[in-house]
């Protein structure tokens, strides 16, 4: 018999037929098997092509990890700005390449340590207390800015973070144009999904590009952006959802940067992307290339894009973190496994693994070494870094490459309809589609459609011990101390003079950051630059929508 | 006589702004016939007290994901003794360590739900619990 | 005193005469769950009542109403003004219950002790939403609160039998509505006292002001005494200086209430009420009693069962069953 022929004789006597038939996170049904029927109408160079060539489906390198290994990135935050120092020395090594540091609730919020709104919440969860550009400096003290890239997970106080990292640089008199890091500074996913946003959509793009514009005339190296799809994806955002919503995002400040007058092959290089790898294996390999080849596309027809670098999307991955069960906790060592894995398949160019016990609290010494250990065995006994895009031409991963980018088109007509990314912002467009995921997720887990292992399947009763890290209570207090000695030593009335000029500028069509830069210089708080900010700009409340 | 309804108050306390569980489990409750008034991110113990009278509420839902469960939970409680509600359930979801738990309880949560708890335990616990409930 | 714990109408009536919110809030609870103790508290508290304005808002999901209910709050509350507010929220017909999410919206005066904020959902109510709530804006009344507001999607007759409690009454409209405000038209002389027009920095806005202007200018008579006001606003700007209309808005109402006294209309307007409130009490009444005399007896299924064999109707039967009734309670 053909092939032809037996394939047909195989699916008309698909167990699954008469079923609920399988469906992935994204809602696709998941067929028995593929084949090359399924890739019919593929163009193998329109649409697939070869490694570091547009549209980049097979990665945005030639060699990809041959050339240049991923940078391992893992957090190096704790609440005392020394500590976390010391701990990102400790991770440099054990072998990361890169560091991510996450900021404490209160500087989250624009707070400082001594706001009474903060109290209870400094430096806890593994966030760093940073309110002044002293603690800037002991958080990078001794680490060369050259070698190691940190990446801020800073979004609505980015200008404010950016501003303390360029003066601690200057002081140092590193050479700026070798500088690396990241700035997450991500402002749209805040009002879809993660809500620390202070000001309205208005003012919060312009000080984006502000931030934009700084960077890429000042920091070369530098990446101001890191255009996330992982916190929608947290907040119930479905794979096909946090692709469409993050590529709409990342259009979005393509236009607002031509509107800020920029030249698209100007900032476009240094846009990156941070994409969550959730336990659908296939579907986050599909989910990259979709979104490198969307973005290929869109940045040259579209935007008139000349400079390859505009066209290639770079990616950082972190292995999920709302899949980590507090149930069996040594079952996220596989999670966070399987999850790098299909990371590294997928090409991610920086890779972020979740330690086991991250469900209940920060890592520990032994899961970060573990999590640290998990990248480094894939990159050297795994085989799958030793050639680019392993999966490619696969029936099953192309065809579900394509599905996906069929489904972002739908999405992107839909928000094209709604007046873009911002309308539908206030519409609430957004936070209702993540909002309904969530809700449907939930639902197939209780209804036992959707296996969570030692969750609604293979329980246990009771727990193993797991060593989990305490939090110092110690810390807040001095942390306030510290502040208010600060805080008095300062020169009163330049500090004045430097809020009101911040406050100008902020109404005026200039760029903030060489206003910002000089007030940090002169011990302006992190809380206290939001603050004249916010008097400028206003405060942002959303409508909650279910 | 109509059937007397459950009412619930889910709030988080804080700065913290990860809201999908609280959303989740407020309309899942929903779904199982109660009356779920939600006041979002940002509140206060004073705020969620306040609401948790005017609304006459049978439980207080807190959702706590960023290790702020220790501070919180004896503001709360003292802000419902002072209002009379120690008949008023207190129930806390979210992340924390299981050895936090006790103490949690002896500062008066009733009872703790840690993620990826099914809401029909929660719902089950609240419809067992409900009225008669207190010191 | 707890939720379970016996309850003394008496001191439930008293509590809340002196100002104890929880007493307050029990009498609210009772009088939702229609406890049979609730008429016998709604009788001590009635008196108490009737001095309070009323405003009622209503408007379409996202229009803005309870942002600006928001500011109207605060605009009273500097008039040193207790206020009552009643959110009524769509509920689920399907699992009976709610997700209660406008008090969210009043967030200032989330810790005001002179502010008080009861959410109710429109399902569950055996006797109708609109007799529960006009018996919880009674309650706020005696409580002390010199202003309620009653805010309500307008969907629905339940909801439409609210605003009727009300002595005035705002219709929040947004630009855009275009064809929805003709189809309205007749309901908008109806209904609304004040229109705001909110949102009045979207496109369309001033065409929709003349639009609405025009029609309430067709719609006038003669012996009409108000005109239905039009008041543009934004209620909701990221600075409190770029909110609007506010102002006006809070004098529209004033100008509408002293219309009211000024005129002697208010005591229509508090007859009309009073007429509501006892259509809707009656009706519920009499369903109870007639029902539960029924129950009891027997005969409810009995009669069910003889409209299913085909032997009788339904009409028939409510006539036989109230000739009976009104034969032996009224009339005797």
């Amino acid at each position: 018999m053909a092939y032809q022929d037996k394939r047909d004789a195989k699916t008309s006597s698909d167990p699954f037929v008469g079923l609920t038939p399988l469906k992935n996170m994204s809602g696709f049904e998941i067929k028995p098997f593929y084949g090359p029927e399924d890739l019919a109408g593929l163009d193998l160079d329109r649409d697939i092509g070869l490694p570091g060539d547009f549209p980049f489906v097979r990665g945005v390198y030639p060699t990809m990890y041959r050339g240049r290994q991923w940078t391992i990135r893992q957090l190096g935050s704790l609440g005392p700005p020394d500590q976390a120092n010391r701990r990102i020395r400790q991770l440099v090594d054990m072998g990361a390449t890169g560091i991510s540091v996450c900021l404490d609730m209160p500087t989250i919020m624009g707070r400082d340590s001594d706001d009474p709104l903060a109290e209870g919440e400094v430096g806890r969860c593994g966030g760093v207390a940073i309110d002044t550009v002293q603690d800037m400096r002991d958080l990078v003290a001794g680490i060369d800015l050259q070698k190691i890239s940190i990446n801020f997970v800073s979004n609505s106080q980015s200008a404010v973070i950016l501003a303390m990292f360029y003066a601690v640089a200057e002081e140092r008199g590193a050479r700026r144009e070798l500088l690396s890091g990241t700035l997450q500074n991500d402002i749209l996913k805040e009002y879809q999904a993660q809500k620390s946003y202070y000001f309205p959509p208005g003012p919060s793009l312009r000080l984006t590009m502000d931030t934009i514009s700084f960077s890429i005339k000042n920091l070369p190296r530098f990446n101001p952006i890191s255009i996330s799809g992982y916190q929608l994806a947290s907040a119930g955002a479905n794979p096909v959802q946090e692709l469409a919503f993050t590529l709409a995002n990342g259009f979005t400040y393509v236009e607002e940067g031509i509107k800020a007058g920029m030249d698209v092959d100007d900032f476009a290089p240094r846009l990156s992307f941070f994409f969550k790898a959730h336990n659908d294996f296939f579907e986050n390999v599909a989910k990259f290339r979709a979104a490198r080849r969307i973005w290929a596309r869109t940045l040259k027809d579209k935007f008139g894009a000349k400079n390859p670098a505009s066209w290639r999307l770079r990616v950082h991955t972190q292995t999920s973190g709302s899949s980590l069960t507090a149930q069996q906790m040594e079952n996220n060592i596989i999670r966070a496994t399987i999850q790098a894995l299909s990371a590294v398949m997928a090409g991610t160019q920086s890779l972020h693994t979740n330690s086991f016990n991250e469900a209940l609290s920060i890592p520990t010494p032994l899961s970060e070494r573990l999590a640290l250990r998990t990248q480094q065995i894939i990159a050297h006994e795994s085989g799958a870094a030793w050639t680019a895009d392993p999966l490619g031409g696969s029936y099953y991963v192309e065809t579900l490459t394509h599905r996906m980018e069929e489904e972002t088109q739908k999405y992107f007509r839909i928000i094209e309809k709604l007046g873009g990314v911002v309308a539908g912002i206030e519409r609430g467009y957004f936070q209702k589609e993540i909002a309904d995921s969530a809700f449907r997720y939930q639902q197939e887990v209780e209804k036992g459609e959707r296996v969570i292992v030692g969750l609604n399947r293979y329980t246990e009763e009771g727990e193993t011990e797991i060593e989990l890290r305490e939090i110092d209570s110690d810390f807040e207090p001095h942390k306030i101390a510290a502040l208010k000695e600060f805080k008095a030593r300062r020169d009163q009335d330049l500090l004045r003079s430097k809020g009101e000029e911040l406050r100008a500028v902020c109404r005026t069509e200039e760029n903030v950051m060489p206003t910002l830069v000089s007030a940090v210089q002169a011990g302006m708080t992190l809380g206290e630059a939001v603050d004249h900010m916010r008097a400028v700009f206003g405060a942002y409340r959303e409508q909650a929508i279910f | 006589m109509a059937k007397k309804k459950i009412k619930v108050i889910i709030s988080k306390v804080g700065l913290d702004g990860h809201d999908r569980g609280a959303k989740v489990v407020a309309s899942l409750l929903k779904e199982a016939g109660m009356e779920v008034v939600y006041l979002g991110m940002y509140q206060t113990p004073q705020s969620i007290v306040k609401a948790a009278l005017e609304e006459d509420a049978d439980v207080i839902g807190v959702s706590y994901l960023s290790g702020e469960h220790l501070v919180f939970t004896p503001l709360i409680v003292e802000e419902m003794k002072k209002h009379g509600l120690e008949d008023v359930l207190l129930i806390a979801g979210g992340s924390f360590p299981p050895e936090d738990i006790p103490s949690m309880k002896a500062l008066g949560i009733n009872e703790v739900f840690r993620g990826g708890s099914l809401t029909g335990e929660i719902v089950k616990y609240i419809e067992e619990n409900i009225g008669g409930q207190g010191a | 005193m707890g939720r379970s714990n016996p309850v003394n109408p008496d001191e439930l009536a008293a509590g809340l005469l002196k100002g104890d919110r929880r007493a307050v809030a029990r009498m609210i609870t009772l009088v939702e769950d229609q406890d049979e103790r609730a008429n016998e508290m709604m009788k001590l508290v009635f008196p108490h009542t009737g001095r309070s304005m009323i405003i009622g808002i209503t408007g379409a999901g996202g229009s803005g109403k309870s942002t600006l209910i928001d500011h109207l709050i605060g605009r009273f509350r500097r008039m040193d003004k207790r206020v009552g507010v009643v959110a009524v929220d769509p509920s689920s017909p399907f699992s009976g219950g709610a997700l209660l999410g406008d008090r969210v919206r009043f967030q200032s005066h989330s810790l005001d002790e002179g502010v008080y904020i009861r959410s109710m959902g429109a399902r569950g109510y055996l006797g109708g939403l609109a007799r529960a709530t006009t018996d919880v804006v009674r309650i706020m009344e005696a409580m002390g609160n010199e202003v309620i507001i009653i805010e309500t999607l307008g969907a629905g007759q339940d909801e439409i039998d609210i605003i009727h409690v009300a002595q005035t009454c705002l219709l929040v409209l947004t630009p855009g509505m275009g064809d929805d405000i003709q189809a309205m038209k007749a309901g908008i002389m109806e209904i609304a006292d004040v229109i705001v027009l909110n949102k009045f920095d979207l496109d369309g806005a001033g065409q929709c002001l003349r639009s609405l202007e025009t029609i309430i200018h067709t719609g006038m008579s003669e012996d009409k005494g108000w005109a239905p006001r039009v008041v543009p606003t934004i209620a909701c700007a990221a600075k409190s200086s770029d909110v609007h209309g506010v102002d006006e808005l809070v004098q529209s109402i004033m100008d509408h209430q002293a219309y009211l006294h000024r005129s002697k209309k208010i005591e229509e307007v508090r007859a009309e009420r009073i007429e509501q409130e006892l259509g809707l009490v009656f009706k519920d009444e009499v369903e109870k009693v007639v029902f539960a005399g029924l129950k009891g007896t027997g005969k409810k299924r009995k009669y069910i069962e003889s409209i299913r064999a085909g032997k009788n109707d339904p009409y028939s039967v409510v006539e036989e069953v109230l000739s009976t009734f009104l034969k032996e309670e009224i009339l005797e």
